[in-house]
């Protein structure tokens, strides 16, 4: 496997490691590229999966282990970055300006309150419901189930909300998924008198809300937990799980992208004229990428809402969508891993970096400078550095990293028309 | 561009009128306006006083949010950028003028009638050259070495510019609204039938129609209006026949912001103002513009006049109204109807399918 490969997307590295003659690098060149290619993964992985272990150790590393998160802010964290993913889908791959992205993320949040809470008293309905005796009112399903109904609830949002505006194109979409973004929250804040009837519960909220869990059966057999909120572990098994919703989302992410509808979304994406002229049909294309966007983002929201027990119409403010868009710029539009990254860095940077470098900040300068009050300036910050000096992101797309080095890159790289 | 799109979607009203079979969405259209009219004859019928007194204030409100309307209507006619960071450029200026008022010029109720009508003018003055200065800042800055980019990277980095301009206020003023002691008095201008219009509303007359003849003149009458004009039609022709592009889309961000200036002065001597104002005054001003059909001047003052009506009614008057905690959603819910049903917008004839 020495020979090198004609076109592979590592062919400069490998170039490279010829003239280096580094001693490491050449090992590393010699490992066949089908063990080689995925070492890096598993290597994230294994630590990914060992984090809540070891994470109490790496917290106690002194002044350098300020910086590893707490676990229950890494649930948070990867949430946002789940959510990121969704997101990436609409603005990434199909090149769809997305500024509401938020009514998602309460749409997913409020059903997971509806489904597995006590919210509608008038009613006793328990489904699989797992850590809740069965006198309980409200309606109780199986949160494994609400993610999925969620989910599905959201893609049809996202459906109803995309077909009358996707005939739309680039900037008025964009104001027009902001307007949702806007009309949703304010819709749950005073949906609590719909003639009467409580939806939402107004600025109160839901909850508390359902956790996850397995029930007593699958408990006495395999020793797998009632319910998540109730167990000693709960931050663990709240971390493992969306850790694997998470590598789900990017593996449907990953599989989709190289699918058919995925070359679809590309092709719109890059332009929007020559994809309809080669037969691709826009709208419904277009309302596909909206509806898998919303699908994880109604996951990520209800998954959410059940960690936190609660769906609170504070929680969904516009800043929110411009946080997610941001993690998607930050990492490179389109670049899953780059979307992860960068959702992993603006999420630390938002639950606890931010305040970690603001302390640290103040204590060797002697300042008083309250770095988190200007969070979303920072992130403002970000977004137009990125667009400035480095539009494709941290981790480009590959598909768009080999226009730029082959040379056959025109000016709409990521263009959604003309 | 426009000419390839020109005949391949119409206004849905235009069937109707025409006295083609109307679509379902054109009849759901002109079925929802229908009702709407119903809906204020009702409530002129039952409080007249009260339907003309939330009028006015529907009025004066709708001129202040034009002048921020028009900033974003000259910038897109221009660009085609939606600058997001307007509204908060808006509340800057806005916030300055609080500090001239209140530090600068030191006004207060007490003072002498000419103390505060110079102290004011002179504020307009100078909010109005500071708000083009920073609107032509932010364009130098962000938007200028993007201007060949492709445009969802221009309106990218307008949202994140957005949030820069807010932090920077926040930075300088903190979270607190600030607020201005009532220098207009309150007293009436004129009294017809229980229906009083105050002078601190009339001040808001007083200053945006001049402005607005002005502008309006700038634009329709002289060299420089000539050139935004071609700049707008296409930049590639206006450049070969010796407009300077550059200098051009500069002078109209200028002129935005000076707009705005004036606009958050006027603001501001009637509502508090904080940091985060912009942001939904930003959204209200824009979805004026596009009501009015963007990019077409008059349109936005009539798409501005119209909200502030939509707005006022509806946190005024009595009958079936919705109430304050549903005006955004209200106004977002026109936006949205606006560009399904009539993308074009009042006034506007090109259809906004180009992005």
């Amino acid at each position: 496997m020495t020979e090198p490969r004609d076109n592979g997307p590592n062919g400069k590295r490998r170039q490279g490691a010829v003239t280096g003659l580094s001693a490491v690098q050449q090992t590393w060149q010699s490992i066949p590229e089908v063990i080689r290619r995925p070492i890096p993964l598993a290597i994230v992985l294994v630590l990914a999966l060992t984090y809540p272990f070891i994470y109490k150790d790496l917290r106690s590393l002194g002044e350098l282990g300020d910086f590893f998160p707490q676990l229950g802010s890494v649930v948070i964290i990867l949430v946002f970055t789940m959510m990121a993913v969704g997101l990436n889908i609409v603005v990434g791959y199909s090149g769809l300006l997305d500024l509401g992205y938020v009514a998602f993320y309460a749409a997913g949040a409020y059903t997971a309150g509806w489904l597995a809470s006590g919210q509608f008293e008038e009613v006793n309905f328990h489904l699989g419901s797992s850590g809740i005796t069965s006198d309980v009112t409200g309606i109780h399903i199986s949160l494994w189930l609400v993610f999925l109904i969620a989910g599905a609830f959201t893609a049809i949002t996202g459906i109803l909300i995309g077909l009358p505006t996707l005939r739309l194109r680039g900037d008025y979409l964009a104001i027009v998924t902001l307007g949702f973004g806007e009309i949703v929250p304010q819709v749950v804040r005073n949906g609590d008198d719909f003639g009467g009837f409580n939806l939402t519960n107004g600025t109160f909220g839901i909850n508390p809300i359902d956790s996850p869990g397995f029930g007593d059966p699958l408990h006495d057999t395999l020793g797998l937990p009632v319910s998540y909120q109730a167990s000693f572990q709960r931050e663990r098994l709240f971390y493992w799980t969306i850790l694997g919703l998470l590598l789900l989302t990017v593996f449907c992410s990953v599989r989709l992208r190289d699918s058919r509808l995925g070359r679809a979304w590309i092709a719109i994406r890059e332009d929007e004229t020559a994809a309809a002229a080669m037969g691709i049909p826009l709208m419904r294309t277009k309302t596909w990428a909206y509806a898998i966007g919303a699908f994880f983002g109604g996951i990520a929201g209800a998954y959410y809402a059940s960690f936190k027990s609660g769906a609170f119409p504070s929680d969904f403010y516009f800043n929110i969508s411009i946080f997610l868009l941001c993690m998607v710029i930050l990492g490179g539009m389109g670049s899953v891993w780059g979307v992860v990254a960068g959702g992993l860095i603006l999420g630390w940077l938002n639950v606890e970096g931010l305040a970690v470098i603001g302390s640290k900040f103040n204590a060797a300068a002697g300042t008083d400078f309250e770095i988190a009050k200007y969070q979303f300036g920072i992130y403002g910050t970000i977004i137009v550095l990125m667009m400035l000096f480095r539009p494709t992101g941290l981790i480009p797309e590959r598909r768009r990293k080999r226009e730029l080095e082959e040379g056959v890159h025109d000016e709409s790289l990521y263009e959604v028309s003309h | 561009m426009a000419t390839r799109e020109s005949n391949q979607q119409r206004g849905p009203f235009e069937g109707v009128l025409r006295g083609a079979r109307p679509s379902a969405l054109s009849t759901v259209g002109l079925v929802f306006v229908g009702i709407l009219a119903v809906w204020l004859l009702i409530n002129l019928i039952k409080d007249p006083q009260d339907f003309f007194v939330v009028f006015l204030i529907g009025l004066t409100t709708g001129l202040v949010y034009a002048l921020v309307a028009l900033g974003y209507t000259l910038v897109y006619g221009i660009l085609q950028l939606i600058n997001f960071a307007h509204g908060d450029v808006f509340a800057f200026t806005g916030l300055f003028a609080s500090t001239m008022i209140l530090s600068v010029f030191n006004l207060t109720e007490e003072s002498s009638a000419v103390t505060i009508v110079f102290g004011l003018a002179a504020t307009l003055v100078i909010v109005t050259a500071f708000g083009a200065t920073l609107n032509t800042v932010i364009e130098r800055v962000a938007y200028h070495r993007l201007l060949k980019a492709p445009r969802l990277a221009l309106l990218i980095t307008a949202v994140g510019m957005s949030f820069i301009v807010q932090n920077v206020a926040l930075a300088i003023y903190d979270v607190n609204f600030r607020r201005v002691p009532e220098l207009i008095p309150r007293t009436d201008v004129f009294e017809i039938g229980g229906v009083h219009y105050q002078w601190n509303k009339f001040a808001v007359i007083l200053v945006t129609i001049p402005v607005l003849i002005a502008l309006s003149w700038l634009v329709q009458s002289t060299r420089q209006g000539k050139a935004m004009r071609a700049t707008a039609q296409d930049p590639d022709a206006a450049a070969m026949v010796g407009i300077d592009v550059n200098r051009t889309i500069s002078f109209t961000f200028a002129l935005a912001g000076g707009l705005a200036g004036v606009g958050g002065l006027l603001f501001l001597l009637q509502f508090n103002i904080r940091y985060d104002t912009g942001f939904e005054l930003g959204l209200i001003a824009f979805t004026a513009a596009v009501l009015g059909g963007i990019g077409n001047l008059s349109g936005a003052v009539l798409g501005a006049v119209t909200i502030g009506l939509i707005q006022s009614f509806n946190e005024g008057l009595s009958w079936m109204t919705p109430g304050s905690d549903w005006t955004r959603s209200i106004i977002f819910g026109v936006l949205i109807a606006i560009l399904v049903f009539r993308p074009q917008g009042l006034l506007g004839e090109q259809t906004p399918d180009r992005a």
